[in-house]
């Protein structure tokens, strides 16, 4: 099915193509997704179904002069085709009202990509089958995604690239009260019934230990472990809020604004990348840019270098590194450290185990201050034994200190972090992050 | 592209002729949006973009079984598709269902928004030069270092055919303007915007005119460079007095979410959260002072989140939410009520036709009371005074929550004393609302909403509506940010 979008998005573009007048220089991206959803709760079923989608969006350039626009492909290529003709005809309409755009730049050097990741995944009533039956006996509540995904680009040079994959996730929890659950991911290219197995292991011994007794913790400074997810959440609000992006830093608006500004720095542990080459998203992006394979971001806990966009490029005078708009990470990459993985919690010895951070957000943006909850699972540690679950604890805390001055160690080990993000459709973003041992971490509430 | 589809009358008897009749319920959403976003930075246009997304939605529901398929091919073999892929679902999923009662209603109705001035009126060269004019009064110094003022336009209209013969049409045209300054001296930027994107509703051109977005600007421009030179927000124990584009905010994270039926029906635990309200509650909980009134009200003309139907098709009505202080009904529509056996409302809603209905807020207004925001300031002796959010963070049983505002100000012995910047507060839901001192009259009842509220698996993005007069809270804690 998805070699056939290939080639249908192929020859729609060159259709396409065809019509264009005079000078006209025509960019076209394409996503889309054949999806089965299963959503649980209670280890029975809420809602399950199917999805097919391929949304296509056009910039349409003359000169300086352009105007962008997107649709939903049918799939039937007649009426796609004149779809896109009449869309066509209206952004030449729209066109002729606007001024050169100073900041426009796409690539003019075609460079033709493809990446196609096939994949085992199992018919949608086995995988429901298996799933329960796991769950059986337990409080089981999340969602199976499942099915192929792509993105491509095309223009009218000739430049064409395709990425496609076939992948499966589901991402659950098993209760066992109130707010105390077992989070786990099972993500991939082939199902695998012995990882997924392990998982299911993995949970259940972690359910085991949320049985015990919850205890509450006063607020104050405790030692703290961060495990790879929470580490996900507190990387991932930086850099959704331009930590690593050029425009945010040119305006002032970046969180690491004190980095560039006042000289801050984090931990020499602290290295962070966007690593390409090592994620699941496509190398392209929307103005057929090619993405290095890795742009150091922060090296040895100093600003090195930000994600340009072509329009930052072109606004600021610097070379794009293939960013999207948005100049966000979309594979971005942790160095890990020499904190042993497997004794982890002996490096604790005594404190707080945070399986999960949620909700995080900045209590002040341009000082790098976050607050957040635990979440799932957090455990309190002495002397390297888990002691009972902790009731959700609410932390404010500057990535100064908590990835800087107070950092004690990073893993040894990293783990690669599928996004499960489903707005508007599946996502490719990643992360590789490996935990953090952090001596004390402020909790108010 | 500008075709109404919902106009088409051989595309309507198709999807009805597409429905099975041999199921217990089924039904075909058609949701078809055309959206324009236009955008002018530092004083030069954005490229400018048109959207077109249209899809249908089948819903089966047979056996014990539920199964649903999206699908944007509207041909007869692409609906048959779509149909037999439901059914399948419907089929595989029979058995293992956690409810097995389908939407009751088979309604039929209509719904559009109030649209006093259509935007024809306004054409796109008019349209660029007003977002210009705009930016303009926004870069009005060096220190303003970024500025934005943008506008996009959606119109939706939706088909709801059933195949108990319901059929509902909605044509709903929204509007959202957006003006942002940003200031810089050094390490401290100060952002202000045009209600943090609150200032967004259903209509036509007179929107901007009831938000005041013509004025917005060099007030916005003004503040934001004010906080650059204001004192950090102080840290107490003190009167916390709201605006209404905080209060948004403030009703939306801890009275709207807690109330969801299916968050309390575990739905939502392993993405969005759970709720500290249980079933027991209503009807008695205590949820705030007596002065708090909370109704779910689509009905208010203009609001986001107006409507007269929800996805699964069941007529929308005002309803007390909470009553004088005390909880007396969820936010849950047909399926969920039928489920928990709690009094709900019609807010099954989905965010788009590829994506399944589910429990949202709609409009959720907190009522007027009587006293004038003059009247609540004269009454703090030690307090401040907060407007416009600009970050929410809030557990996932949505009771200990963490707020932060653009702008504050200093209100002592009844008086605003001065600005101050980084302001945030903090407290927990099930104890804040009891803390609820005082609520402003009609006068600053303001309609406003949010177009991102973010829940379910699959990931959904609804715009919610919320109106609100300023409200005041007492023994609040508040503090500033970093020195």
């Amino acid at each position: 099915m998805s070699q056939s979008d290939h080639t249908y998005f192929d020859e729609l573009i060159t259709n396409a193509t065809a019509q264009l007048a005079g000078d006209e220089v025509l960019l076209a991206n394409v996503t889309g997704e054949h999806t089965d959803f299963i959503r649980l709760n209670n280890n029975g079923v809420r809602q399950a179904g199917t999805v097919v989608q391929r949304r296509l969006s056009v910039d349409l350039i003359e000169g300086k002069r352009h105007v962008g626009g997107a649709f939903q492909l049918t799939g039937d290529r007649s009426l796609d085709d004149a779809r896109l003709t009449t869309l066509l005809s209206q952004l030449r309409e729209q066109r002729r009202l606007v001024a050169d755009d100073p900041y426009l730049l796409f690539n003019t050097s075609p460079n033709t990509t493809e990446r196609i990741e096939a994949g085992s995944i199992p018919e949608p009533d086995a995988a429901l089958a298996d799933i329960r039956a796991a769950g059986n006996g337990r409080d089981l509540v999340g969602i199976y995604a499942a099915g192929d995904t792509y993105s491509g680009f095309a223009n009218s040079l000739g430049q064409r690239n395709w990425f496609q994959s076939a992948t499966f996730n589901l991402d659950w929890c098993f209760y066992l009260q109130a707010d105390k659950a077992a989070k786990n991911l099972y993500a991939g290219f082939d199902w695998d019934e012995e990882a997924f197995a392990r998982k299911i292991d993995w949970s259940n011994r972690q359910l085991a230990a949320l049985e015990r007794e919850p205890i509450d913790l006063s607020p104050g400074e405790y030692r703290t472990y961060l495990a790879p997810r929470a580490m996900e959440e507190l990387v991932g609000l930086m850099s959704g809020y331009g930590a690593f992006g050029q425009r945010a830093h040119a305006t002032r608006q970046t969180p690491l604004l004190r980095m560039i500004a006042d000289d801050a720095t984090l931990s020499p542990l602290i290295t962070i990348s966007e690593n390409t080459a090592g994620g699941v998203a496509p190398n392209f992006q929307s103005a057929g840019f090619i993405r290095p394979d890795n742009v150091p971001l922060i090296v040895d806990g100093k600003y090195s270098n930000t994600l340009v966009s072509p329009r930052s490029a072109q606004e600021y005078g610097i070379p794009t590194n293939g960013a999207s708009d948005y100049e966000y990470p979309e594979s971005l990459s942790i160095a890990p450290g020499e904190v042993a993985t497997a004794t982890v919690s002996e490096a604790l010895d005594t404190g707080l185990f945070v399986g999960n951070l949620w909700y995080t957000n900045f209590s002040d943006r341009t000082a790098c201050r976050t607050t957040g909850m635990t979440r799932f699972a957090t455990f309190w540690v002495e002397d390297g034994e888990i002691v009972a679950p902790v009731n959700v604890l609410r932390f404010d805390d500057t990535a100064y200190s908590l990835l800087g001055e107070r950092l004690e160690g990073l893993t040894d080990e990293t783990e690669v972090l599928l996004d499960t993000s489903t707005y508007v459709e599946r996502s490719t973003m990643s992360s590789q992050l490996p935990g953090a041992l952090v001596g004390a971490m402020r909790f108010v509430l | 592209m500008t075709d109404l589809l919902i106009e088409s009358k051989p595309l309507e008897d198709l999807l009805r002729e597409s429905l099975p009749t041999d199921v217990d319920y089924a039904s075909a959403r058609l949701v078809d949006e055309r959206s324009e976003h236009l955008s002018v930075r530092q004083n030069k246009l954005e490229p400018i973009f048109n959207e077109f997304d249209t899809g249908v939605m089948i819903s089966i529901w047979n056996g014990g079984g539920l199964g649903y398929a999206a699908t944007a091919d509207l041909s007869t073999s692409g609906l048959a598709t779509a149909v037999d892929q439901a059914r399948h679902w419907a089929r595989v999923t029979a058995g293992a269902m956690v409810t097995t009662t389908p939407p009751s209603d088979h309604a039929t109705g209509s719904y559009a928004s109030p649209v006093e001035v259509s935007w024809d009126t306004l054409p796109l060269d008019d349209r660029l030069e007003l977002l210009q004019q705009q930016s303009r009064l926004l870069g009005i110094d060096d220190r303003i270092v970024d500025w934005r003022a943008a506008l996009t336009r959606r119109d939706v209209d939706q088909l709801l055919v059933t195949s108990g013969g319901g059929r509902i049409e909605q044509r709903f045209r929204f509007v959202y303007p957006h003006l942002r300054a940003t200031a810089n001296e050094g390490t401290n930027t100060q952002i202000r915007t045009f209600g943090a994107n609150a200032f967004c509703g259903q209509g036509g051109v007179e929107l901007l005119g009831r938000f005041g977005f013509g004025d917005a600007a060099s007030q916005i421009a003004e503040q934001a460079l004010e906080l650059l030179t204001a004192p950090n927000c102080p840290t107490d124990t003190m009167d916390l007095l709201l605006a209404p584009d905080q209060m948004v905010l403030q009703i939306h994270e801890s009275i709207g979410h807690p109330l969801e039926l299916d968050r309390i029906l575990g739905d939502e635990r392993n993405y969005a959260g759970t709720s500290f309200v249980t079933p027991e509650m209503f009807g008695s909980f205590q949820y705030g002072s007596d002065l708090l009134n909370v109704t779910f009200d689509p009905t208010v003309p203009g609001q986001l989140a107006s409507y007269g139907f929800d996805d699964d098709g069941t007529p929308a009505t005002r309803q007390h939410l909470i009553e004088n202080g005390i909880l007396v009904r969820g936010l849950g529509g047909d399926v969920s009520q039928a489920r928990s056996g709690l009094p709900g409302v019609a807010n099954s809603r989905a965010s788009g036709w590829n994506r399944p209905p589910i429990d949202r807020m709609a409009n959720l207004n907190l009522e007027a009371g009587e006293s004038s925001v003059e009247e609540l300031i004269a009454s703090i002796e030690n307090g401040v005074y907060l407007h416009t959010n600009n970050s929410w963070s809030i557990d996932d049983s949505r009771n200990k929550f963490q707020f932060s505002c653009e702008f504050g100000q200093r209100v002592e012995n009844g008086e605003i004393t001065g600005t101050v910047r980084n302001p945030s507060y903090r407290g927990i839901s099930r104890t804040f609302w009891r803390n609820l001192k005082g609520v402003a009259d009609a006068d600053s009842l303001t309609v406003m909403g949010t177009p991102n509220c973010g829940k379910g698996e699959l990931n959904q993005m609804v715009g919610t509506g919320h109106a609100s007069p300023a409200c005041l809270f007492v023994d609040v804690e508040v503090f500033g940010g970093e020195e």
